[in-house]
């Protein structure tokens, strides 16, 4: 009974959101779906949140390495929610003004940290090693190039390489794309059969 | 000569009466705008029902910068000459407006006329009756109903020739013949394996295929007797996947060695989550690192990190942007639908071998009808273009 009811729950519901996608008469099943979803997330942020404190609080107790970040992390989630809460989180509220001139910059810095990974990877990646990475590096170079205004100056503006940069991503750049587009779609339809049918049962132990 | 003017002045003026009658007046006395025209209400396509829509073209009065026109007004009755009641009131430049608040089968009839300053209006125009309808199903939607039926047979009777006991041949994948080595290399190290389940909720199909992908390696590490770590992005997804990995542990016998906290919840917020995974990172130093699921601008940095502490790192994702990234910095990485395959290729089960096999007889078969199109279109037929846009 652990199984099968799971099981049953996933079958109806898989068979009737397939069936409505086709029914626009049947479109209200998803909106009530998508609330019931949005209802059980409430509950689960419930359970991130708790989750959150026991393990920062039991790495201070344990004074487990880089404890002390634990401190700031905990002290800020409390005033966060505190103010939110207590003083809303509307425009001109505190809450707004820390998210605004402290969460959005952190984030652009973490964001920022990708240019110089993009730089780290690519040297890796343009390395020719063989056929393959040379042709990657060649194609690489030539777009990058034919994406900045020095394609067009000087004695490079006869090697028409912003035609180049843009013929490789208009068509073999979309012709990849498109194929990895097209395996994933017929993935994501055998992927669902597999758990509608309850053939695939991973996310709930095998036995 | 001026008796003659004069009575040339009264013959016009007798003449021409409407030239001062053509300015008609609204009952509050002022002059009648010009009405909106071309007034089509029809029951709305391709919807639950309840609904008409309501079109009409703007009055020539309404012209944008330069009008005194100032919205319409539009007025609905289920008689077609009395009992009008006003449901809107939209401003100037308006052309549509959908009325949701009636019931179905019923026949109603609309009026829409044009207000401006004042309180004049122009005389109403008027459309109906029309009733509205369910549909129950959406036509536009029947290219993608034949696809979903054909490829689902295709899946299905390959997992019923496997269910028959038919030997199946799946081509190795080299991202998960990888998994058993890195969990191993993790285990000879003593050091965790990362599993990261992506960044979207459980309402993404990458999240739960990377969630069933956890169900295997999280076995595979019980009974290796390791240790993983899943932080997680969703506070959803990390319930579910303490669910997962309990689970695991407890079919590989381990059920002990299941830790709670290992499992965790961190942020929603996506550079948030970034900078906490790296740190762990940093202070763990995982010996394995899977990142399978739903990634953004977050995937190189996460994978860089990753190979900076010296792990081995297989990724999988179905987001076209992300796969460079990935393909640079891991070592190995599963390509779209690699990522849906890798549970049932995990698993070595017929019947979830069968469903990749159909998977791959779906592939064939839009090749061949890609090819076949192409040639078509080539040749100025339009026969399978119809079919997919209509």
């Amino acid at each position: 009974m652990k199984q099968r009811l799971p099981l049953l729950i996933t079958l109806i519901v898989g068979l009737t959101l397939i069936v409505q996608f086709f029914s626009p008469g049947l479109s209200f099943i998803q909106e009530r779906f998508t609330n019931w979803f949005l209802v059980v997330i409430v509950f689960a942020f419930l359970l991130g949140f708790l989750s959150l404190v026991k393990v920062n609080i039991t790495k201070i107790k344990r004074r487990s390495e880089d404890w002390g970040y634990s401190i700031p992390l905990l002290i800020a989630l409390f005033t966060m929610a505190i103010i939110g809460i207590g003083w809303g989180i509307g425009e001109g509220t505190i809450f707004n003004w820390l998210f605004m001139n402290l969460m959005v910059p952190m984030s652009a810095t973490m964001f920022s940290l990708l240019a110089f990974f993009v730089a780290s990877a690519a040297y890796r990646a343009f390395r020719a090693r063989n056929l393959e990475a040379a042709m990657l590096l060649i194609a690489a170079t030539i777009v990058m190039l034919g994406r900045v205004p020095i394609s067009s100056a000087g004695f490079l503006s006869y090697l028409k390489l912003d035609a180049i940069a843009n013929w490789i991503m208009t068509y073999p750049n979309t012709v990849g794309q498109r194929a990895i587009m097209i395996g994933a779609a017929l993935g994501v339809v055998a992927t669902s059969l597999r758990i509608i049918l309850g053939i695939e049962r991973a996310y709930m132990g095998e036995e | 000569m001026n008796r003659y003017r004069a009575l040339f002045l009264l013959g016009l003026l007798a003449s021409t009466p409407y030239v001062f009658a053509q300015v008609e007046t609204s009952p509050e006395g002022g002059e009648l705008l010009a009405p909106p025209s071309n007034f089509i209400a029809e029951d709305t396509p391709l919807d639950n029902g309840n609904s008409i829509s309501l079109s009409w073209n703007l009055s020539p009065e309404d012209i944008i910068g330069k009008t005194d026109i100032e919205g319409y007004i539009i007025e609905r009755s289920t008689e077609k000459e009395t009992g009008y009641q006003k449901i809107a009131e939209l401003p100037a430049g308006t052309t549509s407006y959908t009325d949701t608040e009636i019931e179905n089968k019923k026949n109603y009839y609309y009026k829409v006329y044009s207000i401006g300053k004042g309180g004049i209006h122009s005389e109403p125009i008027y459309a109906g009756p029309v009733i509205a309808s369910t549909q129950w199903f959406n036509p536009e939607r029947t290219n993608m109903l034949v696809a979903s039926i054909l490829l689902s047979l295709f899946v299905l009777y390959f997992i019923f020739r496997a269910r028959k006991g038919e030997k199946l041949y799946i081509r190795p994948i080299a991202g998960l013949e990888a998994v058993q080595e890195a969990i191993g290399r993790a285990t000879e190290m003593g050091k965790p394996v990362l599993y990261i389940p992506g960044i979207m909720d459980m309402d993404d199909i990458q999240t739960i295929a990377g969630i069933t992908i956890l169900g295997k390696v999280a076995r595979m590490v019980a009974e290796y007797d390791a240790e993983i770590l899943v932080p997680c992005c969703r506070s959803l997804v990390m319930t579910i996947a303490r669910e997962t990995v309990k689970e695991a542990y407890l079919d590989a016998g381990r059920p002990d060695a299941f830790k709670t906290d290992n499992i965790r919840y961190l942020t929603d917020d996506q550079f948030g989550y970034v900078a906490a995974v790296d740190g762990i990172m940093l202070r763990e130093k995982p010996a394995a690192n899977f990142y399978l699921g739903t990634f953004y601008a977050e995937s190189l940095i996460l994978a860089e990190t990753g190979h900076s502490v010296g792990a081995i790192q297989i990724a999988g994702t179905a987001m076209p942007s992300q796969l460079p990234f990935f393909v640079a910095a891991c070592d190995y990485t599963l390509i779209g639908e690699e990522l849906f395959a890798a549970s049932a290729y995990l698993s070595g089960e017929p019947l979830m071998l069968g469903s990749l096999i159909g998977q791959d007889m779906g592939k064939v078969i839009i090749l061949a009808f890609i090819i076949v199109g192409s040639v078509l279109e080539t040749f100025g037929v339009d026969v399978s273009s119809l079919f997919l846009t209509k």
